[in-house]
């Protein structure tokens, strides 16, 4: 009746997992409590979960990857103890069936349910804007790419309290992922929430591409778009090239664990490498997917906050689309140590150092763009900075593995581990935080409080160096990753710095909370009425903050690069517009009915719940069929509303615009 | 529909000019690649190419069938209207190779390091 | 995008802006569904190319199985792809009539297009259930998994535009040939020529080159 799911799922007999689900709960369970008791539920379900508006979207993703970051942290820090207290004859609290689970999960979070939800959530809410029109070309696909990404990650994160996680690392590599050894639910649960939240971004890579290629402001011609758009084009057809890789590559395992195939498998002749291939060919442009909008996000609030143009707007533009191009070919360089010949490494590692020069490009244009300029520090630009410093080294680290005879040594250290956190926290991290707080006023009305988001960026920038740095070092004294326990004692003080350097970035993630709780209580005097509160060079500063549901009641008419810088010079925000009727997409219920489903087909497909999986998949079908029956997807909001609206905001002393 | 965007922007799929002409990109179209098809059968079963070069050959018949499609049934054509759609083409195309291609000469290369399976055979643990 | 924002254009262009390099504004919502429809399709495409690739290095991995030259049945491939490639000439032909507001004309060739797709589908179909019966499953060997996954998964993407095919027809019998229902068939007729497109590489690489002299 519920397939292979028993009571015995329920970890009772593991008090962490157990007290921590216990808690996650109630805390779960408070807040719908909270909801109903003051009403919310009609305005959270009218202008939340239903809203095809982009902003929305946006904001909802940046929410998801922000509590996910906690659970991902938690994992680490989890990890980091262990290792601190695991040492020599020492056990350390986590047994390795336990800490296995703790290093895949926090991988697979970190990457799919932190990164990839903050990089998508600024691309949602600042594109559009920065185009100068009303939303994305599929806004319903919007939302429905949104759920199914919430999806995934209820999915994993119910794999802590019934049944348990994969143990397999974040790659989950055959033969250990097979049925023969992994039999149970985890490696399940780790396949069925990336193939749902994986349709959900390759949507959302179709959507945006669609949306840059197809629907800008009149007048914005190729290179009249903002940096940021074009890293958000390349990293969105990098979704679309890299996503169904991983697709197919996870419907094969699948067919091996739920029909008895054999493309990975020990006997029958399956080809386990040809897994870690595939894998990495998605692998790799997926960092590239990660790290292209972030690039984009310090190249805005570079030149924002120098009072300069970006330095040289058409060699950034080449250096992102050949980072684009390259990085498809670079993917063998994650298994230099897995056997292919001299020829082969030799090619791949080529091309990984090549990768560094269109990189090493945007660097020195965003030097040259600070340099003379007049620079405001606020946490954004300190972020750029430390980014700057933290990025070259972990680059610099990069280039260095690149080398195949180096990467024999340090393949699966803990350099490498070093290497890519040194990137990924560098990059991603960074300019997430750095697009955070710089858009923060536009999305909100209100800025960011500046003391505690520098109290934050310091503690991270300190924390991440004192957390890695040992590692680099204990990487070339030859430990490796993923130990559950520390065989040579002489590593124990580099460990308790990493140690240490973990804790400072928990100070730093509480600054954070800290930033926002302060920034909330205290609105009132920050609050944003010219909606331009840095300046800005950029379309999405020429509305109100937070905008109007349509973005602009008039879209505007580009003329150059840094359109609102012109318009300012030019005097144009001045100009008394006409307003006509607007169409905007109505709210649509599909997104989250569809990954409702989707989680009731995932769940039964892990548990082996037959009769639930052919239930909950025909209600997704059939809610795709409801919703591809309608015709009338847009209402309109009359010329006269639109007045009204303006009229109001400007009343405020803000701009017609 | 919006007048001033149908003379400057076409997708794939959509045909422009509403005349019988159309009825003949289609006919033209499924004619030669049912040629293109029958000669890939004979091509495979007969020896009318020396044997090394039946791959070779079906390959090109395979490529100029798909092109026959892309062009006669996807009106996939060469004005600049058409660029952003031809690009798509082939960075899709460039994907395609690089994943084929690149798998292909990994795997066999990985493959001629593999000890031989004979001896893997005899290994016991 | 509104009648205005199209009024308010330039009148006077300069050849950025008019030759659909995109500086004149958002595209038609036609243009756009058709070009993100595009994408979605080249999507897929990689997703059949890493099935492809799949199945190129696990072809030879029988493990002491049957071959593709013992199983494939080639008179019964030639008939599948002559029916899948008749279908997209009626498919072509109907979307010209739907574009010409001939919903008649549009039907007939949609009926002929799905009872061709019908009989691709049944063919291969029989030819799964043969092979299997014989004991040629897909949990025989790597190059069985590769095989009927392949296939298999271009078979599922037939089926799914059959009953897309028949959603869609629906909808033009209710509905008349409206817009939104042209746009769709418009995304419909796209996915049905790249599944053709596909298929001339799964007779290429699998049965022709698999079952070559």
């Amino acid at each position: 009746m519920l397939g292979r799911l028993t009571w015995a799922a329920i970890p009772f007999n593991e008090p962490i997992p157990l007290l921590t689900g216990a808690a996650v709960l109630i805390v779960i369970l408070a807040v719908l409590a909270l909801i109903t008791i003051k009403g919310w539920w009609p305005y959270l379900w009218g202008e939340w979960i239903t809203s095809v508006d982009h902003k929305r979207i946006g904001v909802m993703y940046m929410v998801l990857g922000l509590v996910m970051l906690l659970r991902g942290f938690a994992d680490a820090i989890m990890m980091r103890t262990q290792q601190a207290l695991a040492i020599g004859d020492a056990q350390g609290y986590l047994p390795p069936d336990h800490y296995d689970q703790i290093f895949s999960a926090h991988g697979v979070i970190m990457i799919f349910f932190v990164a990839m939800p903050l990089v998508i959530g600024l691309m949602n809410f600042v594109v559009p804007l920065q185009l100068g029109v009303r939303d994305v070309a599929f806004p319903t696909l919007n939302s429905v790419s949104f759920w199914l990404t919430a999806s995934g990650v209820l999915l994993v994160n119910a794999s802590l309290v019934i049944g348990n996680f994969a143990r397999t690392t974040w790659w989950n590599y055959p033969p250990l992922s097979e049925l023969a050894f992994s039999p149970d639910v985890g490696v399940d649960y780790y396949l069925w929430s990336l193939q749902i939240s994986g349709i959900g971004t390759l949507l959302t890579g179709v959507n945006f591409v669609a949306t840059i290629l197809k629907l800008r402001a009149p007048g914005m011609t190729y290179f009249r778009m903002p940096v940021f758009c074009w890293t958000a084009l390349a990293a969105n057809m990098m979704i679309v090239a890299a996503f169904p890789i991983l697709t197919a590559t996870l419907m094969m395992l699948i067919l091996d664990r739920y029909l008895g195939m054999h493309f990975f498998t020990n006997d029958g002749g399956g080809n386990q490498m040809m897994y870690a291939n595939l894998f990495w060919a998605w692998g790799h442009p997926e960092v590239y997917i990660l790290i292209l909008p972030a690039f984009g996000v310090f190249s805005e609030v570079t030149a924002t906050y120098s009072g300069k143009g970006l330095f040289s707007y058409r060699s950034m533009v080449l250096a992102t689309l050949g980072i684009c191009v390259l990085s498809l070919m670079v993917w063998l360089h994650h298994f230099f140590t897995m056997g292919a010949g001299a020829d082969v490494n030799a090619f791949f590692g080529m091309m990984s150092s090549i990768i560094a020069i269109p990189t090493g490009v945007k660097v020195f244009n965003w030097l040259f763009t600070m340099y003379r300029g007049r620079i405001i520090y606020t946490t954004p630009i300190l972020y750029t900075v430390g980014f700057m410093v933290t990025f070259v080294i972990g680059g610099l680290t990069g280039v260095l593995l690149a080398v195949p005879p180096v990467d024999f040594v340090l393949h699966n250290s803990v350099f490498l581990v070093a290497h890519f956190h040194n990137v990924i926290i560098g990059g991603v991290v960074f300019g997430a935080f750095a697009g955070y707080n710089y858009w923060f006023p536009k999305v909100f009305g209100f800025t960011l409080d500046e003391r505690w988001g520098k109290a934050g960026f310091w503690c991270w920038l300190i924390g991440f160096w004192v957390a890695f740095t040992p590692l680099y070092v204990l990487g070339l004294m030859g430990m490796t990753r993923r130990l559950q326990h520390i065989p040579d004692p002489s590593w124990r003080p580099l460990l308790l710095v990493a140690e240490l350097g973990a804790v400072i970035i928990f100070c730093g993630i509480l600054c954070q909370i800290a930033q926002l709780y302060v920034s909330i209580r205290t609105r009132e005097q920050r609050r944003d009425v010219t909606g331009d509160p840095w300046n800005g060079r950029t379309l999405e500063w020429a509305t109100s903050s937070p905008p109007p549901a349509y973005n602009f009641a008039v879209l505007p008419r580009v003329e150059t690069i840094d359109a609102f810088w012109h318009m300012k010079r030019t005097g144009r925000t001045q100009i008394e517009p006409i307003y006509e009727t607007i169409e905007m997409p109505r709210n649509s219920g599909t997104g989250f009915v569809t990954a409702f489903f989707a989680v009731i087909t995932g769940f039964a497909l892990i548990w082996h719940i037959w009769w639930m999986v052919i239930v909950g998949f025909l209600a997704a079908a059939i809610t795709a069929m409801v919703a591809g029956w309608s015709d009338e997807r847009e209402h309109a909001i009359s010329a006269e509303e639109i007045a009204q609206l303006e009229q109001a905001r400007s009343g405020l002393g803000q701009p017609a615009e | 529909m919006n007048g001033h965007d149908h003379l400057y922007d076409r997708t794939p799929g959509v045909e422009e000019r509403e005349s019988t002409a159309s009825y003949s990109s289609y006919t033209v179209g499924v004619g030669l690649a049912i040629l293109a098809t029958i000669a890939s059968f004979i091509v495979s079963q007969t020896h009318l190419l020396w044997p090394p070069g039946i791959a070779v050959g079906l390959v090109v018949l395979a490529f100029a069938q798909i092109g026959v499609h892309l062009v006669f049934f996807l009106h996939l054509g060469s004005g600049s209207d058409n660029t952003n759609n031809i690009l798509a083409l082939a960075f899709g195309v460039l994907i395609v190779f690089l994943v084929i291609g690149g798998s292909i000469w990994i795997m066999a290369n990985l493959k001629e390091n593999m000890m031989p399976m004979n001896q893997m055979m005899q290994m016991h643990y | 995008m509104t009648v205005a924002d199209i009024a308010a254009a330039p009148t006077t262009v300069s050849g950025e802006l008019a030759r659909g390099r995109g500086g004149g504004g958002p595209a038609s919502k036609r243009t756009v569904v058709a070009y993100g429809f595009w994408i979605f399709i080249l999507s897929d495409i990689v997703m059949f190319a890493c099935l492809f690739a799949a199945y190129a290095v696990l072809s030879r991995n029988t493990a002491g199985g049957p071959t593709g030259r013992e199983l494939f049945n080639l008179r019964n491939v030639f008939i599948e792809t002559m029916c899948l490639l008749l279908s997209s000439y009626a498919c072509g032909l109907g979307a010209l009539s739907a574009e010409r507001r001939q919903p008649v004309r549009f039907m007939l060739f949609a009926a002929v297009t799905f009872v061709l797709g019908a009989a691709f589908i049944f063919i291969e179909a029989t030819e799964f259930a043969r092979m299997i019966a014989e004991g040629a499953g897909p949990g025989r060997s790597a190059f069985l998994s590769s095989f009927f996954t392949l296939v298999g998964t271009h078979g599922v993407h037939v089926t799914g535009g059959l009953i897309w095919l028949v959603y869609l027809v629906a909808q033009v019998i209710t509905k008349g040939l409206r817009p939104p229902v042209l746009r769709r068939l418009l995304c419909w007729s796209l996915f049905w020529h790249a599944l053709d497109i596909v298929w001339i590489g799964v007779l290429t690489l699998v049965y022709l080159m698999g079952a070559s002299v």
